[in-house]
């Protein structure tokens, strides 16, 4: 088979000294995502840096009223945490949304951030595609682009969507991932930490070589906010989002005063409508201001030959939303 | 006949087994010294092989050797007969030549001690091509070279003559996608050669055509070769007749001197096992002013590989389902550069219905006439195509079952009328038809004494319920219990059987093993009525002689024929019988009707199927659980075909997109519509054969994406012709695409 060096770490610190700064290492969560890709031959580590054993299962509430998550609680875990059901409702949905039962329980919250593109001329390992193989061309802008591109944030180099449900959850929530590396600790803004495909779509995200993230830490919930997470897809369950939404309301009466909206399954990352959100506040509850910010969160959209219908039900996706929400 | 066994629902012999993990797959054998083969697989779907560069892969570690078409045995081709027995659906060999037909063909096969081994250096294996245009789906087949004949045409009266000047008339085109089947398990070959005797196991639906096949391609007599495939994670088709992968590991064995596992990626379960071929279907329906159907065209055009023609009869149950005087059904092929097509589920009746009862749909409502009415109207009485009446056909009854159990009657005809909450609601039906065949078939069974019975025979059991209803039988005859009866199924060494397919399993096999069971009883009588036996003095083939519960008796005397056989020292006694096929007295088929409920949410584009109710007429029920689970899955797999299934061609060089479980969708549990209700209506066809029994495994696929249809097109108002019904067709305010 194809060798690649493996070493179990302990500590953080470990981890992140055995990983150095080897482009070619990689750390090993729950693997759902990492060998999968390895079995077909796409990531081809040559050091793997096993970090189950690190001490990072904790879900804890901060006394500033935000919640800190561990590297390595499962995406089942963390959906079925009695303060997340309760206070972040749109981040238990958005995971249990996600993958299968199998899956969720191995899947970890950092593995799941760096979860790679569907894009199935990523992973075919010979057409052309620059996240693959930088400045070998985007198969997919004239391709077969239905299930798994994007309408928002592509670029002329890449159109993949960022697959995950739970990051839109947190986009909306808005949270700081932190990390560790050869530099010592830092903390990336959530919002920050996927990049746009532009024009180096094979840079997905702001670690730096070696960075090991140790934990993902939500904001304080909003006061008296209601949250969901609306996940349309082909079949009703183990499919990725053709469109997702994910929003936070909080209400005076009929009046809107706070809202939080993001977006799966339409951008190249999880996908903040922060003007959406803007033009929500104030409002209404109303079909017609629900279904104006869905157009202003859809604003600027590309459609491609296959997946034009993703610009519609984006904005279907948060009309939805927020009607059940608020009703 | 009630407390009959046959009939009754025993649950499967073998399942505990399966559950169990002991029943062995194809690639659960791991024979001796095996080493492991791993595919290189073409990138391009057509060109030419200019060079391989094998020399890393030679040093990789573990490496035994690597085929490819510079070294290849040669080897001869199968006639691919089925009625000689040795059919294939893809004639050209493996490594034959340096030509490249379709992507994910075999150009290299590297054979290494481990599974890891061979796929790392499978992966090193460099492949140089001359790249050549690739006609990558049915339109770009048509425009470029156009459509040669296929076979099962039909033609009566003049259906061209009778459509102008007709009161009501349409004239409209469906099309569908590929759909691969996709069974659990891959596809697998475990292949071992002793001097000149080669012995392999095989995901297979049919051992002894794939004995027949590799006897040809080898050149040595089907004596010599045993095919092995006691158990099947499914086959949908796929693993009816034996593909490259067999062949290459059979070459492998024989020529590395080591049994040799081979086991088809997934990836490839899309390009070198079959598929569900593209199809185009033109349908042309008139009636008289009474919604009388006069003519009927339905002309279909399929796609097929360069190497073969691979005909989808779409037309088949076109030609018998209604009556219509002036008929015609064509099918025509187009070569595309994809893998051989296959049979798959229902071939030609599951795209084909899928036309023809969308037209009907789209006929009825032409003519203002109610589409359930308007099949009553016009369900034929008998073939017109054969000239021959049915053997048995209860479609009225079904469909008026079916109608009144759905609730038919409280549909409101008028378009997107029934609403609940956010969703329309809409009902559709369709007629669901399928041919009844029975071939021919040998079985054996001893009775012996340890008082079990021991059946054999070289069909097999796909997960149907076949070795559950062979012991039915057994025990229907004897008085054995169920746990007394061993059944030995899928191994050529056992009595010649049919193939797993075209749902005729149950009445060709049952048959036969009733016939080795009585041969069986009258060799147990004659050593009963032979000088040493306990009936001396009774004449063997005497009526007042018989064989109930286990027991020989004769005016009220009994002795169980485990004594019999001990008191003569006897180990058993045994019966062979070889039975025929069907005759031509009468036009066999099964006929049923399907209705649906769908749920459209316009307000999330979501489309789901929320009840079905079936009705279904296959003659006798053997086993009430493995037949209702036959339909139910039929039907869930129809569901998949009328709104998830397709595999996704790149239009630019015909490379399959959507090969894994991921993106190729299919329907989960959470898809299963709340309520699936299968009416069986256990009409007995007893000009069929002795046990009234037709067959269920097919029907329930057919009919049913045309069901779907017409139920969205009740809910929305929208037609959609092309499948699947994805969400994207049904929706409003797409915006356009600049195409580059
Ligand atoms: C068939 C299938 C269907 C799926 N469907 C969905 C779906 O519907 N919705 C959805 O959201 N997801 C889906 N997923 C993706 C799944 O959620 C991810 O694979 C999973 O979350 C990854 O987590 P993991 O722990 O297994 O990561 P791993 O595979 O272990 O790692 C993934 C990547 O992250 C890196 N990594 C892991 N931990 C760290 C760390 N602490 N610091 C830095 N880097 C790290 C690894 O090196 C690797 O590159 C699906 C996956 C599959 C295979
Ligand atoms: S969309 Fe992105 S991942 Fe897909 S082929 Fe283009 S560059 Fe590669």
């Amino acid at each position: 088979m194809r060798e690649f060096d493996y070493a179990r770490a302990d500590s953080p610190r470990q981890a992140v000294s055995t990983h150095g700064s080897n482009e070619q290492a990689a750390y090993l969560a729950g693997g759902t995502t990492l060998l999968d890709l390895v079995k077909i031959d796409i990531m081809r580590p040559e050091q793997v840096v096993d970090i189950n054993r690190l001490d990072l299962n904790e879900i804890e509430t901060l006394d500033d009223g935000r919640t800190r998550i561990g590297a390595l609680v499962t995406n089942t875990a963390l959906a079925r945490h009695e303060r997340i059901q309760s206070d972040y409702t749109v981040l238990s949905e958005a995971l249990l949304s996600g993958a299968t039962t199998q899956l969720r329980n191995k899947a970890t919250t950092a593995g799941n951030v760096m979860q790679r593109v569907r894009c199935p001329y990523f992973r075919d390992g010979v057409s052309s595609c620059n996240k693959r193989e930088p400045g070998s061309g985007c198969a997919a802008i004239e391709g077969h682009n239905r299930s798994v591109h994007a309408v928002l944030g592509t670029s002329e180099h890449c159109i993949a969507t960022h697959p995950s449900d739970m990051c839109v959850a947190m986009a909306a929530i808005g949270a700081t991932v932190t990390v560790e590396g050869p530099e010592g600790q830092r903390e990336i803004d959530f919002l920050d930490f996927h990049l746009l495909p532009g024009d180096a779509p094979e840079r997905e995200h702001n670690l730096k070589p070696g960075e090991l993230i140790t934990h993902v830490t939500l904001d304080a919930p909003l006061n008296n906010g209601r949250s969901g997470y609306l996940k349309l897809r082909d079949r009703a369950s183990y499919q990725f989002a053709l469109a997702s939404s994910a929003v936070i309301v909080t209400l005076d009466g009929d009046t809107i005063v706070d809202a939080r909206v993001a977006l799966g399954g339409v951008g190249t990352k999880p996908w903040r409508a922060h003007e959406a959100e803007k033009a929500l506040k104030g409002q209404q509850v109303s079909e017609s201001s629900f279904q104006r910010a869905a157009e202003i969160a859809m604003q600027g959209a590309t459609p491609y030959a296959h997946n034009a219908f993703k610009i519609p039900l984006g904005q279907q996706a948060i009309v939805r939303n927020l009607t059940t929400l608020t009703a | 006949m009630s407390d009959s066994i046959i009939g009754a629902g025993p649950k499967r012999i073998d399942g505990q087994r399966k559950v169990t993990g002991e029943a062995p797959y194809a690639a659960d054998h791991h024979p001796d010294n095996m080493a492991y083969g791993y595919g290189v697989f073409s990138t391009i779907a057509s060109g030419t092989i200019t060079g391989l560069d094998l020399e890393a892969a030679r040093q990789s570690p573990g490496v035994i050797d690597i085929f490819h078409h510079n070294h290849f045995p040669e080897l001869h081709r199968t006639p691919s007969s089925m009625a000689q027995g040795n059919k294939v659906e893809e004639t050209r060999l493996p490594f034959e030549d340096n030509r490249v037909h379709y992507e994910g063909q075999f150009v290299a096969l590297v054979v290494a001690d481990t599974f890891d081994n061979a796929r790392a250096a499978a992966r090193k294996v460099g492949v140089s091509y001359q790249r050549d245009d690739a006609i990558a789906n049915l339109d770009q087949g048509v425009k470029a070279h156009g459509t040669k004949p296929g076979s099962g045409n039909h033609e009566r009266g003049d259906a061209e003559g009778n459509f102008d000047g007709a009161a009501h008339s349409i004239d409209v085109t469906y099309t569908t996608p590929v759909e691969t089947h996709n069974p659990m398990e891959m596809h697998a070959s475990v292949a071992s050669w002793e001097g000149d005797r080669l012995s392999i196991f095989e995901s297979s639906q049919g051992v002894v055509q794939q004995r027949g096949a590799l006897s040809k391609i080898f050149g040595i007599p089907p004596s010599h070769i045993r095919v092995e495939s006691p158990f099947i994670g499914s086959g949908f088709g796929s693993k009816l007749w034996m593909w490259p992968h067999a062949v290459a590991a059979s070459v492998a064995a024989r020529e590395t001197g080591r049994p040799v596992q081979l086991v088809v990626p997934r990836p490839q379960m899309f390009t070198t096992t079959g598929h569900r071929p593209e199809t185009r279907q033109r349908m042309r329906l008139a009636t008289d002013d009474n919604g009388r159907l006069v003519s009927l065209r339905h002309e279909s055009i399929n796609t097929t590989s360069f190497t073969d023609q691979y005909v989808e009869t779409c037309g088949s149950v076109t030609q018998s389902l209604y009556s219509c005087p002036n008929l015609t059904v064509s099918h025509e092929t187009t070569r595309v550069n994809r893998g051989t097509p296959t049979s798959m589920r229902a071939p030609g009746a599951a795209p084909g219905l899928f036309a023809l009862e969308s037209a009907i749909d789209e006929m009825a409502l032409a003519a203002g006439v109610d589409p359930l009415e308007f099949r009553l109207n016009n369900y034929a009485d008998r073939d017109e195509s054969q000239d021959l009446d049915f053997s048995s056909n209860h479609i009225r009854e079904a469909t008026e079952k079916a109608a009144e159990k759905f609730g038919w009657h409280d549909r409101n005809p008028e378009v997107g009328s029934m609403r609940d909450g956010h969703e329309i609601v809409g009902y559709g039906m369709a007629a669901c038809n399928w041919e009844a065949i029975k071939r021919e078939c040998e079985a054996r069974v001893s009775l012996r004494a340890d008082g079990t019975a021991y059946v054999t025979c070289a069909t097999q059991d796909i997960g149907t319920g076949t070795y559950t209803i062979i012991a039915q039988t057994v025990s229907d005859i004897t008085g054995l219990g169920l746990e007394k009866i061993t059944v030995r199924l899928g191994d050529t060494s056992y009595p010649n059987g049919p193939i797993s397919g075209g749902s005729w399993t149950t009445a060709t096999t049952l048959p036969a093993v009733a016939a080795a069971t009585r041969e069986a009883i009258k060799e147990l009588k004659g050593y009963a009525t032979s000088e040493k036996g306990d009936f001396a003095d009774v004449d063997n083939d005497s009526d007042s002689l018989v064989f109930e519960n286990g027991q020989l008796t004769h005016d009220g005397q009994g002795v169980n024929y485990v004594d019999v056989l001990k008191g003569q020292k006897l180990a058993s006694a045994d019966g062979h019988a070889h039975t025929q096929g069907a005759d031509d007295r009468y036009s066999y088929r099964s006929f049923g009707a399907h209705f649906v409920e769908v749920r459209w949410d316009p307000g999330i584009s979501n489309l789901r199927v929320s009840r079905v109710v079936s009705a279904i007429d296959v003659g006798r029920v053997i086993n009430s659980l493995t037949a209702r689970n036959q339909v139910e899955g039929a039907i869930v797999m129809g569901l998949g075909m009328a709104h998830f299934e397709a595999t996704d061609y790149d239009a630019r060089n015909g490379r399959p997109v959507n090969n894994n479980y991921a993106e190729y969708v299919v329907p989960v549990h959470a898809d299963q519509p709340p309520e699936v209700d299968v009416i069986l209506l256990d009409y007995p066809d007893l000009e069929f054969n002795e046990f009234g029994a037709r067959g269920i495994g097919e029907i329930g696929i057919t009919g049913m994406a045309a069901a779907v249809a017409n139920a969205v097109y009740h809910a929305t108002g929208k037609r959609i012709r092309d499948l699947p019904i994805f969400k994207e067709k049904l929706m409003e305010n797409i915006p356009a695409v600049q195409s580059a």
